[in-house]
């Protein structure tokens, strides 16, 4: 048991430690979402203001959970999809072959990507005094469990894909065919409230747009904006990181 | 002595698909002796290594290292070995300090112990002083020789080593091969080794020979050296299909025309040899050679193919080598 937990304890350690030592991703992480905000939403609300909508401040407070949890999203798939990495460089083999169980390998490579998601995601707030959105201290305590959790489902079904890919050209695949419709139809960008009736339905089977929900609904501090009940994000984000770990245990369990 | 047995297999098949790359092999490994696996690029090498280090399942026949058997105790197993890949499989954006405290606490070493155990194998190959660089400065050698110090922190019972020096110049080859010596003399631990240079294997205390799935000989190196004639002889004539007729006829000996267009034979002893024929043959010689046989003569003979195609010779390696730039 103590040997488990020190394997989950160096496989997250090593996630953590090489975020924090690659400073072009650090640099990155803040930039892109910056670029979205400031270009994206600012752009998006003042063209609200020209056809009348009068809310581009409202969109901007829409939007930025929307930010955060593409960051998340981000951020938690690519880490996980750094498992295809460590296989094609070989470094996977290292960490197959030790005595650390597949459970604890996926549990540490979970953590790992979920914390660097999860400070990624928080990074973001930095930017909100600047585009005069306020958000309550309760509110930021609240979302540090809820972008965790998030993190977690992402990271869970990442490396399930992971478990079974054997190129990073498949992960591009992967990238431009999952993760880039997950993200468009999660609600993160555009209120899915007045969508289309068949938009809703997919984004009902979409188990990020429930991330998503719980996110706004904590960062706007109302349930204004609220698409399904809170129990029911929490249900479903938490189902889907007990599901998609066990798949994942079982696909990595599984040898050649 | 008595010598006790650490690595047990038997009637062992593994097939991928249509391939089977490894055909009903059996042998066992004694403790603390340095074993060897040679044989050419695809022979089912690697392929063994993986299923006995758990990496592979088995088709059948039965695998046991230290008495636990690979199919129903991995865990057991993977606790009591050290593994050095074929293929590079450190993380080059750590530090090499940081790639053996990652390996130090996936095995559960003693707190206390691990700094004082990564820097005794760090001092002994030579890595000390690079202990805080990142593993993406190394050059190939010494990536190569912090593998093995990897491989050694968690005090392995059996240290396999998947051709530990390919792709590496001889110089480092040389100061690998000196390492693994010393590691046998000073530690109690049998190594595995693969390779398919045969120098080598000549370091080894048995060896076995694979070709396409199959052991094909297995014994010390001095013994199956002597397998065959002592002595390689080579010669070039004008004649040579009636040279080998003649070496027929007289010797009783069966000479083979190589593809070099040498005839090439084996004798007991080519210093009393040598005189004698060249005495008595009619045939205009051009050219004449002799040597030690070495364990690629064993091969050669047990196979009828060189072990390596690059020692065939000059010319074949050029065109090996134009071939593969083609591919790229
Ligand atoms: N994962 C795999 N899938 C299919 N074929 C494989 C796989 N691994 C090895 N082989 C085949 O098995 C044979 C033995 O390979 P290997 O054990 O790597 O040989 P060696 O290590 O002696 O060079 C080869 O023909 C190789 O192509
Ligand atoms: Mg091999």
């Amino acid at each position: 048991m103590k040997k488990e937990l020190f394997g989950i304890y160096i496989i997250w350690y090593r996630e953590i430690k090489k975020f924090f030592r690659d400073r072009p991703r650090i640099i990155g992480s803040i930039a892109q979402p910056a670029i979205f905000l400031l270009v994206l939403g600012s752009g998006l609300a003042s063209s609200f203001q020209i056809f009348g909508g009068g809310g581009g401040k409202e969109f901007l407070s829409f939007m930025f959970p929307g930010i955060i949890a593409m960051t998340v999203l981000f951020t938690a798939f690519f880490s996980a999809m750094s498992i295809v990495w460590d296989r094609e460089f070989g470094f996977l083999k290292e960490v197959l072959i030790s005595p650390v169980s597949r459970t604890s390998i996926v549990i540490g490579k979970n953590l790992g990507g979920s914390t660097v998601a999860m400070i990624q995601g928080l990074i973001i707030l930095i930017f909100a005094p600047i585009i005069k959105i306020q958000i309550s201290w309760m509110s930021v305590l609240k979302l540090i469990p809820v972008t965790f959790l998030v993190a977690m489902s992402i990271s869970s079904i990442g490396i399930a894909l992971a478990a079974r890919l054997r190129s990073m050209q498949a992960f591009q695949v992967l990238t431009n065919f999952i993760l880039m419709p997950m993200f468009f139809l999660s609600g993160a960008l555009f209120p899915l409230l007045n969508a289309p009736e068949w938009m809703k339905y997919i984004a009902m089977a979409n188990p990020l747009s429930y991330g998503v929900d719980m996110m706004r609904t904590v960062v706007i501090g109302s349930t204004a904006l609220q698409m399904y009940p809170v129990y029911l994000d929490i249900a479903v984000t938490a189902g889907v990181v007990v599901v998609m770990s066990i798949l994942g245990i079982a696909l990595f369990n599984r040898e050649d | 002595m008595e010598e006790k047995l650490i690595i047990e297999v038997k009637n062992l098949v593994k097939k991928f698909k249509n391939i089977t790359a490894v055909n009903d092999i059996s042998f066992t490994v004694k403790k603390n002796e340095i074993f060897g696996f040679l044989g050419p690029n695809g022979a089912g090498k690697t392929t063994t290594i993986n299923i006995i280090c758990t990496l592979l399942k088995l088709n059948s026949g039965s695998v046991t290292l230290c008495g636990y058997d690979v199919a129903t105790e991995k865990n057991r197993i993977r606790n009591c070995i050290g593994l050095v890949f074929q293929d590079p499989t450190l993380d080059d954006r750590l530090t090499a300090l940081e790639n053996l405290n990652f390996h130090a606490l996936l095995y559960n070493v003693p707190h206390r112990q691990i700094k004082e155990r990564i820097d005794s194998v760090l001092e002994m190959v030579d890595l000390l002083k690079r202990k805080n660089d990142l593993v993406r400065t190394f050059s190939g050698g010494m990536k190569r020789r912090l593998e093995i110090a990897r491989g050694l922190i968690h005090y392995p019972k059996v240290l396999f080593l998947d051709e530990p020096t390919i792709g590496l110049d001889p110089q480092t080859r040389n100061k690998i091969w000196e390492y693994i010596v010393k590691l046998k003399k000073t530690n109690d631990i049998t190594i595995f080794l693969t390779t398919h240079y045969m120098e080598e294997s000549e370091i080894c205390d048995r060896i076995a020979i694979m070709d396409e799935g199959k052991i094909i000989a297995m014994d010390t190196p001095d013994t199956l050296k002597n397998m065959i004639g002592l002595d390689i002889i080579t010669i070039i004539s004008d004649d040579n299909k009636k040279l080998k007729d003649y070496l027929k006829e007289k010797f009783s000996i069966d000479a083979e025309l190589t593809k070099n267009n040498e005839v090439r034979f084996e004798v007991k002893d080519s210093a009393k040899f040598i005189p004698y024929f060249i005495r008595h043959c009619h045939i205009n010689i051009l050219s004449i050679n002799a040597r030690k046989s070495t364990l690629n003569d064993v091969f050669l003979s047990l196979t009828g193919k060189e072990i390596r195609e690059e020692s065939a010779n000059k010319k074949d390696a050029m065109r090996m080598h134009m071939r593969a730039r083609a591919r790229r």
